[in-house]
């Protein structure tokens, strides 16, 4: 009635954004503006949700030498929410942990965490290393034990991978819950990590999950990336990822639909 | 030392840093560092020494050492004592309230701008209450140019994000029609690349110079891209049109995101060369945001709001386009909920102004966040009031790849609506010569689909 349906609604098919909505005058129609907001409530209630790290330990265990389950200082997710530094630093007993880890020195040391969102980290961190293994075994890299860490930010991994003296870190964590994507997973990778080092010695592949980055692709650019980073010795700003684009991204987006 | 006795009590304040800090209106990352005022008195207390510190004191302390941060010896260095003049016998208090009377008009705040250190403006807002920092804000008009004119008083510009969780083309091509159908993308077209790769970001910004060109809108394209990745497109022969980076008010700060001032300089040359401004050579796009200094451990012990006015003072150096404060999107370690996010929006618009840039806004939240679109609509809306130069336009609100709610294509159109505001006048002409939108900002039937037609037979054939 009130309502204007845009005329291009069929280019939804294209992408997960909420393109082509329509309008009531120049506001969103009642039926948009109330899914938007049960979306943001399902978004917030990802937040909040725990990661079973024992039942994740024993679904990976195979694939690596060792498995340990860790934790940040920040001992709940208020606290969490509210203290990235408590995030970013082991507990007293996973450091002790980690010393007694075997085996030390490593080429790459994987670490999960749950990060914003543990069912990022359900749903993906498996299929991931699933599609990372071959990249691994092509390479000869030898893997530290995996870390699962609880309550955990990035930098957590420059510890974890510090400990167990890896060469390089790669870090799976659930990123912030989007409205349309509750589950992404994000895979960060420092060389030579230590405590200390800033998002600049880091490099990123994110957005992995259904309807994201497929899981295939992102351990396509991960093992490139750790390639480099452990052929040249750096990671993060100096090092670009010069993997070829997907074919999607090599042009004729707006041609392909008459704009 | 400073000190202010209250109800009785002394309360001391050991230098200038920790007299901004615990003057700043309460926000979770001032406490997080460990800076914020223990109570409201002692915010009060601080408030009120802060009003009797001349302005003259803040070239003469400084919050960041000289020797240590380049951000420091730029804001020094480069103080235009001239500018400074007529306001240099003025306390913190005297000021603001020499910014609020007529005295104080857009003429005499742009002959201020250089004058002004950063950390000034950011004293001065914390003693001001949300309607000053909106009209005083409102008073200072900047505008600047590439493809078209931002920041003339009265008009509201946006920022079309037509972002895509794996920079899928077709996906881009289609949020970049549906923002240009709602009137959006007069600010600048700026993807945000799922991928920092000089392949792909080549690919994405020859899309958006397709289109611009073949349409010929009348505005810029930017992928947001790390600087570097900018210049090493440039060189590869990629259109760019705006260099765009994060930046910060430290200088480890800044060298934690990659950067020095030598690397941004070195982009706007690179920027520069390809000459591709028609009506200006604002060439920059900078994103700043409370926050970022703490994240990357070197904020020195100072407040967030006056680190994120430094930023600004770099951002002045390379004369840039368009200057994004991304408010609400760090977390909600340094911007609890709705009500701090809103203060923060406004205390930002109001220094970078103060400050002389084109100020605008990304009216954002995260999903941990204790904050909705309710308390988006209200920033916006004081922002519209306060004269911003732009929003962001993002299909839904919803940003499918950074994962954060800002403001729609349809929240730009409430508030052009409701405060009387339109698009940048070149883009405004645009609208109107494609059959989109006419001049009073209301819809075109768009009968035959004007200059999209092709376009819209093509999606109606498809649905």
């Amino acid at each position: 009635m009130s309502v204007v349906v845009d005329r291009w609604s069929g280019l939804r098919r294209h992408t997960p954004a909420r393109i082509a909505l329509g309008r009531a005058g120049v506001s969103l129609p009642t039926s948009e503006a109330l899914a938007f907001r049960a979306a943001h409530a399902a978004a917030r209630t990802a937040v909040h949700a725990a990661l079973d790290a024992d039942a994740l330990g024993a679904t990976l265990g195979a694939m690596f030498p060792a498995v340990a389950v860790l934790a940040s200082r920040a001992e709940d997710r208020p606290t969490y929410l509210r203290r990235p530094d408590l995030g970013r630093r082991l507990d007293d007993a996973s450091r002790e942990g980690l010393a007694l880890a075997e085996p030390k020195g490593a080429d790459v040391a994987v670490a999960i965490c749950d990060g914003l969102s543990a069912l990022a980290v359900e749903r993906n961190a498996a299929r991931f290393l699933a599609a990372f293994a071959p990249h691994v075994a092509r390479h000869g890299w030898r893997l530290a034990p995996l870390g699962i860490a609880l309550q955990g930010r990035v930098a957590l991994g420059d510890e974890i991978g510090e400990l167990l003296r890896a060469r390089l870190t790669l870090m799976l964590i659930g990123e912030r819950p989007g409205l349309s994507s509750p589950d992404s997973l994000g895979v960060y990778l420092t060389h030579g990590p230590r405590v200390g080092l800033t998002d600049a010695a880091r490099n990123c592949v994110s957005n992995i999950r259904d309807g994201g980055l497929a899981h295939g692709e992102a351990a396509h650019r991960a093992a490139y990336l750790c390639a480099e980073a452990l052929r040249r010795g750096l990671s993060g700003v100096a090092l670009k990822d010069e993997t070829a684009p997907a074919p999607a991204a090599l042009g004729g987006g707006a041609a392909a639909i008459g704009l | 030392m400073f000190s202010h006795t209250l109800a009785g009590q002394r309360h001391a304040f050991q230098d200038l840093a920790t007299l901004l800090a615990r003057a700043t209106p309460l926000r979770s990352g001032d406490c997080l560092a460990g800076v914020a005022a223990g109570t409201d008195a002692e915010r009060a207390a601080a408030q009120l020494a802060l009003a009797d510190l001349p302005l003259k004191h803040f070239l003469t302390e400084v919050v960041v050492p000289y020797e240590d941060d380049e951000v420091t010896r730029l804001i020094i260095d480069g103080h235009d004592a001239a500018a400074f003049a007529p306001v240099s016998s003025m306390t913190v208090g005297q000021f603001r309230d020499w910014l609020l009377s007529d005295a104080a008009d857009g003429q005499a705040l742009a002959a201020l701008a250089p004058g002004l250190a950063p950390e000034m403006a950011a004293a001065v807002s914390k003693i001001c209450r949300a309607q000053d920092l909106v009209l005083i804000a409102r008073k200072a008009e900047v505008t600047t140019r590439f493809r078209n004119t931002i920041g003339l008083r009265g008009r509201l510009s946006t920022r079309l994000q037509p972002n895509h969780p794996t920079d899928d083309a077709i996906g881009v091509a289609a949020a970049v029609l549906d923002g240009l159908l709602y009137g959006s993308g007069d600010a600048v077209i700026g993807v945000n690349p799922a991928t920092d790769n000089v392949a792909a970001v080549g690919a994405l910004l020859r899309l958006l110079d397709d289109v611009i060109h073949r349409h010929e809108i009348p505005t810029q394209s930017c992928v947001l891209a790390h600087l570097t990745t900018t210049i090493a497109a440039i060189e590869a022969g990629a259109p760019v049109d705006l260099a765009f980076q994060s930046i910060a008010g430290t200088e480890g700060t800044n060298a934690s995101f990659g950067v020095s001032l030598a690397t941004l300089r070195e982009g706007r040359e690179a920027a520069l060369s390809l000459d591709r401004g028609k009506l200006g050579d604002n060439v920059m796009y900078f994103e700043t945001g409370q926050g970022s200094c703490l994240s990357a451990g070197a904020h020195h012990g100072v407040d967030q709001q006056t680190l994120e006015a430094r930023a600004y003072a770099v951002a002045r150096a390379f004369e840039p386009l368009l200057v994004n404060t991304v408010v609400g999107f760090i977390g909600p370690e340094y911007l609890y909920d709705g009500k701090q996010i809103i203060r923060a929006g406004l205390e930002d618009h109001f220094c970078g102004k103060l400050l002389g840039l084109p100020m605008g806004c990304d009216i954002c939240h995260t999903n941990h966040a204790e904050a909705d679109m309710d308390d988006m609509d209200v920033l916006l809306t004081m922002l519209g009031a306060a004269g911003v130069a732009f929003v962001m336009g993002i299909p839904g609100s919803d940003d499918v790849m950074l994962n954060y709610q800002s403001t729609s294509f349809h929240d730009a159109l409430y508030a052009r609506r409701a405060l009387g505001l339109r698009p940048a006048p070149e883009f405004e002409a645009w609208l109107e010569a494609s059959g989109v939108m006419a001049a009073d900002g209301r819809f075109t039937p768009l009968e035959g689909g004007g200059r999209f037609a092709g376009a819209l037979a093509r999606a109606g054939a498809a649905a």
